[in-house]
């Protein structure tokens, strides 16, 4: 069954309309990348997935849940859902160690010790444990973005959501951000990422999708869309980026 | 020509009326302080009714002079709802209501100063809207409003003066009561001077003390 099912999503701000009909499932443990020129609403369509955007039409369902109905519990969502975003979003008034444990404790009610334990497994695991005791503000980009990828993580979601996590970088740290992500791929979490690096998601993923003028263009495998892709747009966009 | 040892009898009284200013200034401080930040939560709300009280609320304590509103809140309340209120009371009452206008504002500015990012970072975690403004959004506000938290303690603490109008004996009453029994004005005003210069100079060091204290995490 798939994770995550969306269906007819129609996204406007104001009178612009940036999705205008999409209709997508990623399975569980999936990796799916979500490419398209900008504009196109890559990052708008991710948005809605964990309602940081609410959609004008269509449905979205988590695990067989539609999300769009009322009444339904968003943090309930969001825990199982979680995201990093380009521009890392580390809590500023928070220790590297505090940024981790802050929602597991509160949202998913660890004890201090628990989420501590917790947080220094997966800070080791991106590499980052020495710098548990500093604010955001001393790290460098590819640590503030290893360290929101690894808070995510704590949470323990099925679901992890990437916009374009390397747009921000300079480019000595993007490569470090990628292999963090794609050691991720490894583990059955699945997997939605927005990306401009192109290489990146040939690699990794296990399914393309194009989006174009609010449009899903293509969806297919990543061998498929980069060495045949069928619409003009994707080879128009193909041949400006590769 | 001058004589301060006309102050010596007086001195006493002093130690009281410094008491009396600090805790004037502490106490409209705080009911400023948490109305403000009530004010403030009014004004990001898009609760349209209540937004508009608290834009309206503003423009009022805004727009008249704060020896008025004090005169208002001092002799209208009995006249009005039949209680004695007490100069202090009033006085408290009058500049925590006053400033509360002023320091909506900066926390205001405060809040919206802080990067949506930190806001969308704690939804997309599941982190309720509560926790999120106690925890996220407050004290990287607070950080960017102490500054003119400060200051606006300095104009409190040096606003209460006019308390001594209404007959709070605080240090201007000190000075002026002293001016009505000796007839010399200048060494009992020019004391009342450098009592306010030097709680004043203290309010700065403070103020600056905590601006370094809340900067560790830039």
């Amino acid at each position: 069954m798939s994770v995550i099912k969306i269906d007819h999503l129609k996204k406007n701000f104001g009178d612009l309309e940036v999705l205008k009909d999409i209709s997508l499932e990623i399975n569980k443990g999936e990796v799916v990348a979500i490419i398209g020129p900008s504009g196109s609403g890559k990052s708008t369509m991710l948005r809605c997935i964990n309602l940081l955007e609410v959609p004008t039409g269509g449905n979205i369902y988590i695990d067989g849940k539609n999300i769009m109905e009322k009444g339904t519990n968003i943090t309930e969502i969001r825990k199982n859902v979680c995201m990093v975003f380009q521009h890392f979003n580390l809590f500023q008034n928070m220790t590297v160690l505090k940024n981790m444990t802050y929602a597991p404790m509160v949202v998913n009610k660890l004890s201090k010790e628990e989420a501590e334990q917790k947080a220094m497994k997966l800070l080791e695991r991106v590499g980052l444990a020495d710098k548990a005791g500093e604010y955001p503000s001393r790290l460098s980009g590819g640590q503030k973005q290893r360290v929101a990828i690894a808070r995510a993580l704590a949470m323990e979601p099925e679901v992890l959501l990437f916009d374009e996590p390397t747009s921000a970088l300079d480019p000595e740290m993007v490569k470090e951000v990628l292999d963090v992500i794609k050691a991720l791929t490894h583990t059955g979490i699945t997997m939605a990422l927005v990306t401009q690096e192109m290489g990146f998601a040939r690699e990794v993923a296990d399914r393309i999708c194009f989006l174009d003028g609010g449009y899903l263009v293509e969806n297919t495998t990543p061998e498929e869309f980069f060495t045949n892709p069928k619409s003009e747009r994707a080879k128009q966009f193909l041949a400006t980026v590769l | 020509m001058l004589d301060f040892t006309i102050l010596t009898d007086y001195l006493p009284m002093l130690g009281n009326a410094i008491i009396l200013t600090l805790e004037f200034t502490l106490l409209s401080t705080i009911v400023g302080f948490l109305w403000g930040i009530v004010l403030s939560l009014i004004k990001i709300s898009k609760v349209k009714p209540l937004v508009l009280f608290a834009q309206f609320y503003t423009s009022i304590f805004r727009g008249t002079p704060l020896l008025v509103q004090l005169m208002l809140i001092y002799y209208a309340t009995p006249q009005l709802l039949n209680y004695q209120i007490t100069a202090l009371q009033a006085g408290v009452l009058t500049f925590g209501l006053n400033s509360a206008a002023y320091i909506s504002e900066s926390i205001r500015g405060g809040i919206l100063s802080v990067d949506k990012g930190q806001w969308e970072a704690a939804m997309s975690l599941g982190v309720p809207k509560y926790r999120l403004l106690l925890d996220i959004v407050f004290p990287q506000a607070f950080k960017n409003t102490l500054p003119s938290l400060v200051n606006e303690s300095i104009a409190l603490l040096k606003d209460s003066s006019m308390v001594s109008i209404i007959g709070v004996a605080d240090t201007m009453r000190w000075a002026s009561l002293i001016q009505a029994k000796t007839f010399r004005a200048f060494e009992a005003f020019i004391v009342a001077a450098l009592v306010y210069y030097v709680l004043v100079m203290a309010l700065t060091t403070l103020g600056h003390y905590l601006e370094r204290k809340v900067r560790v995490s830039d």
